[in-house]
């Protein structure tokens, strides 16, 4: 009986958030799990936020993840990982990328980006795991790899083996960026809270 | 094999296995990925139609001529393929016909969130929705079956959350379909009054025929569970209430229209309590209430916005089916939270169109405005559209505006995108022409369907299935209509904007402006981001009227992300300080 897992992927549209969830969904489906998943194309892909809700489990009924219903979180910026933090269970995790990408509200004035998001986070979910993806990224020779530290991250927390990560990794990136993608995967994987 | 896709993605694959031979499209969130996907399978034609009511009649041609065909459209493309549609229904096909609606609850990506159902029931066609992919792709063949058996086209509605959900779906080995040879039929295709009448009394016959397979066909099933309640429910709602509700009796319907009455009946006889549970509409509910059955629905689920698990539970508690949990709601926000600034989109950094808006706004000119990523130039701090109401309307509605208060043409502009004026544009500035009006008219050209994914369409030169084509041009198009004075202008050069929209507004005959540049996404060649002279920046935040994600006021300081600037150089023209210097190494 495989224990379901609800993760739901946010971000800003261009951070490479779809390709981290083909990632995930192509591992967990090697792993034997039913999924669904759900993800919102069009307007919202201009700059706007982006959320992947990935639903895995022996059988799953809806695409989406209710409020309060996510084992994980896995941010790409912080303001996104605040935005999500009502979706996270009691008991759940969130893995939030230490970047801020200020929206157009923030960027004209018009808003405030709010200050101390991660020591907020922090006070309330204590399984958090914060990474410099970027940082991590461009040390592996990638500062566009970040979407694959994150997912590293990820899967360094979720029940499934490393090989099938190698795998899906394989099937899903592009031959030519793949060297890149599992560095930066790897140098994911290890980090811990 | 089983392979994880998206509902479009399945119903592409399906149409691709059940033979079907031709497809056509305009596009539009959520259907698109459908023809991008068909149009990949061996042996295949499809196409982008300049509209959805050509992408229609594209279709009937096809199914006329004797071969499988679908048509795919966003909800609001199917009020523009309504004419066709509502006749078609009278003749009926020769080669089965499914015509995918993609309706947008919640109008994710759309101009509002009609409910398309309603459209079946208006046409007499029937009507498939299913909850998942695999339904979606066995849906497709299942309305080419209906479509050749009872001599009808049949509708497939998906929503957002099924075209751009994904479920595994098992791929089966296509099926080629013979051609069904045509014959000439004038009382069954040559819909004067007289065969018409007749075509008339035959949709009763098949409606009635319709009705009676309903009752007995397998999409429609009683899942029998707790009988102290049972739902009615169709599409993506299903999977809600069997999330919300595990342990209900579900009268699950794919087949909504005509419905199974009788099954219906049964299912109301075998549970104390009736519900229906139904994004939008209360299509089905209204039916079943007017079998005289006692049922409730919309007194709690709502009729605007898409449901969800979460809050088909909610309104499951306060219509007293399911137990409150204890502790606070799910996903209540506390009280010490920080306030979470939203995310809207905008423009690209160096989209073509963001100089236009600009202008449109230091000229202060009425807007009237269109569909497309440049409707985005509504939204602050470009804030240059008064008003959008669908696809093409921006010309109409200025003409109209004149015409009430003549004073308007001269201070203001309409602005329509490539594609949006070959889609329905045209049309409404010929009226302009012929009935004398000046409205001047900005045709935002950046060679692409650039919204829903830069999609090709007749003035780009390719077609769907990569083939090159004449590509229209557009100035000798508005010429041929009739507009004498036409100008070309490059966006990016907001001087060169400014100069020729004061004046066109001022001339009383009707203009056309094309600011051309392609859109920022297709045409990557970027050039080096400005320089910042810090010592020459006041702060003033003038540049920030812009709306470009790259640039930022930090430290009262402007800031330029050199990852994501194009060079595009807006910033650089609007600077009034000279902080902001064209970048490369000549000036380094
Ligand atoms: S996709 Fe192209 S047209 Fe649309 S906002 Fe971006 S640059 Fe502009
Ligand atoms: S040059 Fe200025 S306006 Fe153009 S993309 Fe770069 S920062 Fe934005």
């Amino acid at each position: 009986m495989l224990k379901p897992l609800d993760i739901i992927i946010g971000g800003v549209g261009g951070q490479g958030t779809i390709l981290a969830g083909r990632v995930l969904t192509r591992a967990a489906q090697e792993a034997g799990y039913d999924i669904k998943v759900s993800e919102i194309h069009g307007m919202a892909q201009r700059g706007g936020s982006v959320v992947t809700q990935v639903r895995l489990g022996e059988k799953v009924c809806a695409p989406m993840i209710s409020e309060g219903g996510a084992d994980f979180i896995l941010a790409f910026e912080k303001l996104e990982g605040l935005r999500l933090l009502p979706y996270l269970k009691a008991g759940g995790a969130m893995i939030i990328n230490d970047q801020a990408i200020p929206p157009v509200p923030v960027l004209v004035g018009a808003a405030q980006y709010p200050e101390k998001i991660i020591d907020y986070i922090r006070s309330k979910v204590p399984a958090t795991l914060v990474l410099d993806a970027l940082g991590i990224a461009t040390k592996c020779g990638n500062p566009r790899a970040v979407n694959m530290v994150l997912l590293g991250a990820l899967a360094g927390n979720l029940p499934l083996e490393r090989e099938i990560w190698e795998k899906a990794l394989a099937d899903r990136v592009p031959e030519k960026f793949l060297d890149a993608n599992r560095a930066a995967f790897a140098a994911g994987y290890g980090q811990q809270k | 094999m089983k392979e994880l896709l998206s509902g479009n993605e399945a119903i592409a694959r399906a149409a691709y296995e059940c033979g079907v031979k031709v497809a056509a499209a305009y596009p539009g969130t959520p259907s698109t990925e459908i023809l991008e996907q068909f149009s990949r399978y061996p042996g295949v034609y499809a196409e982008w139609a300049p509209n959805e009511k050509v992408a229609l009649e594209v279709g009937i041609g096809a199914s006329l001529a004797g071969v499988r065909t679908l048509v795919a459209m966003k909800h609001v493309g199917v009020n523009v393929a309504a004419d066709p549609l509502l006749t078609f229904a009278y003749t009926g096909v020769n080669g089965g016909f499914v015509l995918v609606s993609a309706d947008d609850p919640g109008s994710h990506s759309s101009q509002n969130e009609q409910d398309n159902r309603q459209y079946a029931r208006f046409a007499k066609i029937p009507l498939l929705e299913p909850s998942d992919s695999r339904e979606a792709g066995d849906m497709v063949g299942l309305a080419l079956l209906l479509s050749e058996q009872y001599d009808t086209p049949v509708m497939l509605r998906i929503t957002t959350r099924v075209a751009h959900s994904q479920s595994f779906v098992e791929k089966r080995e296509p099926q080629p379909q013979e051609l069904r040879p045509y014959c000439r039929n004038p009382k069954k295709y040559l819909m004067l009054p007289a065969f018409a009448r007749e075509r008339r009394a035959f949709i009763e016959e098949r409606l009635a025929g319709l009705k009676e397979y309903s009752e007995t066909t397998p999409v429609n099933r009683i899942e029998w569970r707790d009988r102290s309640a049972g739902i009615i429910t169709s599409g993506i709602s299903y999977q809600y209430v069997r999330e919300a509700l595990p342990d209900v009796s579900v009268l699950k319907l794919g087949l909504t229209w005509p419905l199974p009455e009788k099954l219906i009946r049964s299912f109301a006889e075998g549970v104390k309590r009736l519900l229906v549970v139904e994004e939008l509409e209360p299509f089905l509910e209204e039916q079943v209430k007017a079998m005289g059955l006692a049922v409730s629905g919309k007194e709690y689920i709502p009729s605007t916005g898409e449901l969800s698990p979460g809050i088909v539970a909610g309104k499951m508690i306060e219509a007293g089916l399911l137990e409150q949990q204890g502790g606070p709601a799910a996903g209540t926000v506390p009280e010490d939270a920080p306030a979470v600034p939203g995310r809207p989109p905008v423009m690209c950094p160096g989209c073509p169109h963001r100089g236009v808006f600009y202008t449109l706004r230091r000229l202060k000119l009425n807007v009237t405005g269109d569909i497309g990523c440049y409707t985005l130039g509504g939204l602050p701090p470009l804030e240059a559209m008064d008003c959008c109401i669908c696809m093409g309307a921006s010309i109409g509605t200025a003409h109209g505006a004149e015409k009430a208060d003549p004073a308007w043409a001269g201070h203001a502009v309409a602005v329509i995108g490539d594609s949006t004026f070959l889609h329905s544009g045209l049309t409404g500035l010929l009226n302009v022409v012929y009935n004398r009006g000046s409205s001047t008219v900005l045709i935002l050209d950046n060679s692409t369907t650039a919204m829903t994914g830069h999609q090709q369409h007749p003035g780009t030169g390719y077609t769907l299935m990569g083939k090159s084509a004449p590509a229209v041009d557009l100035e000798a198009l508005v010429r041929a209509l009739g507009v004498k004075r036409v100008r070309l202008v490059n966006p990016r050069d907001l001087a060169e904007v400014a100069e020729a929209v004061k004046e066109e507004v001022a001339v009383r005959e009707p203009s056309v402006i094309i600011c051309r540049q392609p859109c920022a996404l297709l045409d990557r060649q970027s050039a080096p981001a400005p320089r910042v002279l810090m010592e020459k920046c006041t702060g003033c935040k003038t540049c920030l009227g812009l709306g470009c994600p790259a640039i930022a006021i930090i430290d009262k300081k402007v800031s330029i992300d050199s990852g994501s600037c194009t060079g595009c150089g807006l910033c650089v023209q609007v600077c009034k300080t000279g902080a902001l210097a064209k970048g490369g190494a000549d000036h380094a």
